[in-house]
């Protein structure tokens, strides 16, 4: 049993076992270890990606009454296979007067930031490779690296469309962060820690979701703008820029830029599930298992947005921001800092039940209290309706209506 | 193991560079580039003598290096500010051309 | 490594020395790089690479909060910020012009001896070794919630002043940057 409930550990102390049997002296044992995690894990996110675009594009297809690829392999699930080999043949074509250095960096630090978050994500209760100390705080610094990638290049490609995106996205970038990072830190203040591990520990009463939905709303939103999908996907708007950043991008670049963008898809439901939905924690199954259910309920959520809302603009996009989330995201920060007050002045722990009734009574309050707030202060942006004129040809037929024409 | 002098050599190279840089360059920018290098090499110093000489409990290094760090980003959003209002009004972000106070 | 431990092995030292080096070797390369290009964009590459150095400085010194906080700080919001002033000005930085002024060399002497005197007085002095880091609730004390008690006890009101100083900061930034 312990195979399919605990596989990481059973199959990490076989491992280590196997390799002290070799002789080898504990660091290197250490080291190999480390070794193997980094590859499983990097092979895992490879694998991730492949399954993460069919399913994007049979999803869509479904939404929209198509098929989706259906030629290559059954259901087409050999599809991103060819993709690869397509992407991975192709000449890499670097424009006129590219900076040739930073435009062949940039897809590599788009990526490596990408990969990095996984350090910290507990997959299951022995299977977090570091559970570091600052571990949320690792992942907004490694998250907040990738606008300079993207930056770098919109600038080296030496393309209007491609620099206007770069541009684009850094506003959008570090304006959602602000609200990203505040509505998580409601949830630490409830843990008492920044560690991954101890956030999904100390959901095994209740979800957070439950307790914070506010804050949830606000994460799943400012997260969807920072992994740079639709409806928040400004700086690759095709109708607008055509690619943004990616533009001039081709074969193995743009490989690599998709293969980070899926993969930060991924890691940010991830990052929703183990915050919000307890992580691993889950009755009867594996915890990898509910890890995995939780984060493609997740991924799905967010297909489902893209085939469902259109673009917004970029006026809309900043001024939700800092208009609408930033502010409810600090309304939702006081508000937790005086529910864990309330729940540390009477002694409730989320430990025990009735702590957890009493702390789920507190938060409901607060939250109602927040969405009345939101209803009363948030004025739905008015529509400006502009009439189509065509100035030039509007001045110019005026006087050759049939009565002027006619008197000349 | 390595040596506190490591740490403060590193720092003094560091804040040379960042020196040289911010008095050598023409442009505002870099000028305010080679300030930050110079906090950042202050920021090394502040946490490697917290760390050799008083790691206690009261975290004074820390601390420090957090306040610093508060200021330098405050530093950078005013200083990148004056910049642009200075190249609106000049058309210029060379250090040596924006003189007008100069007799 | 980062992880404390009462009694380090001899290997541990090892990696922490190799670990300090390569740290070290990035930050000074990045800042060399940075004072000497004459792309200016290429030159906040090369400030990058040398604040993600300095924060590799704070993991080897045992500070990872200050680890993180240097990499969101300087390369999340510093180094984009910088990025942009400099799109921002692009069009009057022409490449033929010189980027150092004409006191370049007196700069780089000044430096140079700056250095000089600053080794003249580490170099003679016998420093400690380095000491274990003792802990507070089975942490190091350096873990984020004895740096967030201390930040809100015993550091309280430079805190609040630092607050109010980037409010006013950003305030500042608003009013000058508006066109």
């Amino acid at each position: 049993m312990d195979i399919i409930y605990d596989p990481f550990r059973v199959i990490g102390d076989a491992l280590r076992g196997l390799l002290g049997g070799f002789g080898l002296p504990d660091w290197a044992v250490q080291l190999i270890m480390i070794v193997i995690g980094v590859s499983v894990l990097v092979v895992f996110a490879m694998l991730t990606m492949m399954f993460l675009t069919w399913l994007e594009r049979k999803l869509i297809a479904r939404i929209q009454d198509r098929v989706g690829p259906n030629r290559v392999g059954p259901l087409g699930l050999l599809q991103p296979v060819a993709d690869m080999v397509k992407l991975f043949t192709k000449e890499f074509i670097i424009p006129t007067n590219a900076d040739k250095v930073i435009y062949y960096l940039a897809p590599i630090i788009f990526v490596i930031p990408a990969f990095m978050v996984f350090a910290v994500m507990p997959f299951d209760r022995h299977a977090i490779i570091s559970d570091l100390n600052i571990g949320w705080l690792y992942i907004v610094a490694i998250g907040s690296t990738s606008t300079i990638a993207l930056l770098m290049a919109g600038w080296s490609s030496n393309n209007k469309y491609a620099l206007l995106g770069g541009m684009r996205a850094v506003a959008q970038f570090v304006s959602y962060e602000i609200p990203q990072v505040l509505s998580v830190v409601g949830i630490l203040l409830l843990v008492g820690s920044l560690r991954m591990g101890a956030i999904v520990e100390a959901q095994n009463t209740i979800w957070f979701v439950l307790l914070q939905p506010v804050a949830f709303v606000i994460f799943l939103l400012s997260t969807i703008s920072e992994i740079n999908r639709t409806p928040f996907d400004l700086p690759e708007a095709e109708s607008e820029i055509i690619a943004g950043y990616h533009t001039e991008y081709g074969a193995i670049g743009f490989a690599l830029f998709s293969l980070a963008e899926f993969i930060n898809m991924f890691a940010a439901s991830a990052l929703a599930a183990t915050i919000f939905f307890g992580g691993w924690q889950g009755p009867i199954l594996p915890g990898w298992l509910w890890f995995l259910i939780k984060s493609y309920a997740m991924v799905f959520v967010m297909i489902w947005l893209r085939g469902t809302l259109p673009r917004l603009r970029v006026d809309q996009l900043m001024n939700f921001a800092w208009k609408v989330l930033v502010p409810l995201s600090l309304v939702n920060l006081t508000l937790a800092g005086v529910g864990v007050s309330v729940m540390n002045y009477y002694g409730w722990q989320l430990s025990s039940l009735p702590g957890v009734l009493f702390a789920f009574g507190t938060f409901l309050v607060f939250n109602v209290i927040m969405v009345l707030l939101f209803l009363a202060l948030y004025r739905t942006p008015k529509v400006e309706r502009r009439n189509v004129v065509l100035v030039k040809q509007a001045s110019k037929s005026r006087p050759q209506t049939p009565a002027a024409a006619s008197g000349r | 193991m390595v040596p506190l002098a490591g740490y403060l050599f590193v720092s003094a190279a560091l804040f040379c560079i960042g020196l040289y840089g911010a008095l050598a360059r023409r442009n505002a920018v870099a000028v305010l580039m080679g300030i930050e290098l110079m906090l950042n090499a202050s920021v090394v110093n502040l946490l490697a003598f917290w760390r050799y000489l008083n790691p206690n409990v009261s975290l004074s290094g820390p601390a420090f290096a957090v306040f610093v760090i508060t200021l330098a980003a405050a530093e950078v959003a005013v200083g990148l500010a004056l910049i642009i209002a200075v190249y609106r009004n000049r058309d210029t972000v060379v250090v040596d051309d924006v003189d007008l106070m100069k007799g | 490594m980062i992880a404390i431990k009462d009694q380090r092995s001899k290997m541990d030292w090892i990696m922490e020395f190799l670990t300090f080096i390569v740290f070290a070797g990035m930050t000074l390369t990045g800042a060399v790089f940075m004072v000497t290009l004459h792309n200016l964009v290429r030159s906040v590459l090369a400030m990058i690479l040398a604040f993600v150095g300095v924060a590799g400085l704070y993991l080897v010194l045992e500070a990872e909060f200050l680890a993180a906080i240097q990499v969101l700080v300087y390369v999340g919001a510093v180094a984009v910020l910088v990025l942009f002033a400099i799109m921002l000005t692009q069009r009057v930085s022409d490449p033929n012009k010189p980027t150092n002024n004409a006191q370049a060399w007196l700069a780089f002497t000044v430096s140079v001896a700056m250095f000089g005197i600053l080794s003249w007085v580490y170099a003679p002095i016998k420093w400690p070794a380095l000491p274990a880091l003792p802990t507070v609730n089975n942490e190091p004390v350096g873990s984020v919630v004895n740096l967030g008690q201390q930040l809100l006890g015993a550091y309280a009101v430079p805190f609040e002043v630092a607050s109010v100083v980037l409010l006013v900061a950003l305030l500042g930034a608003i009013i000058l940057a508006r066109e």
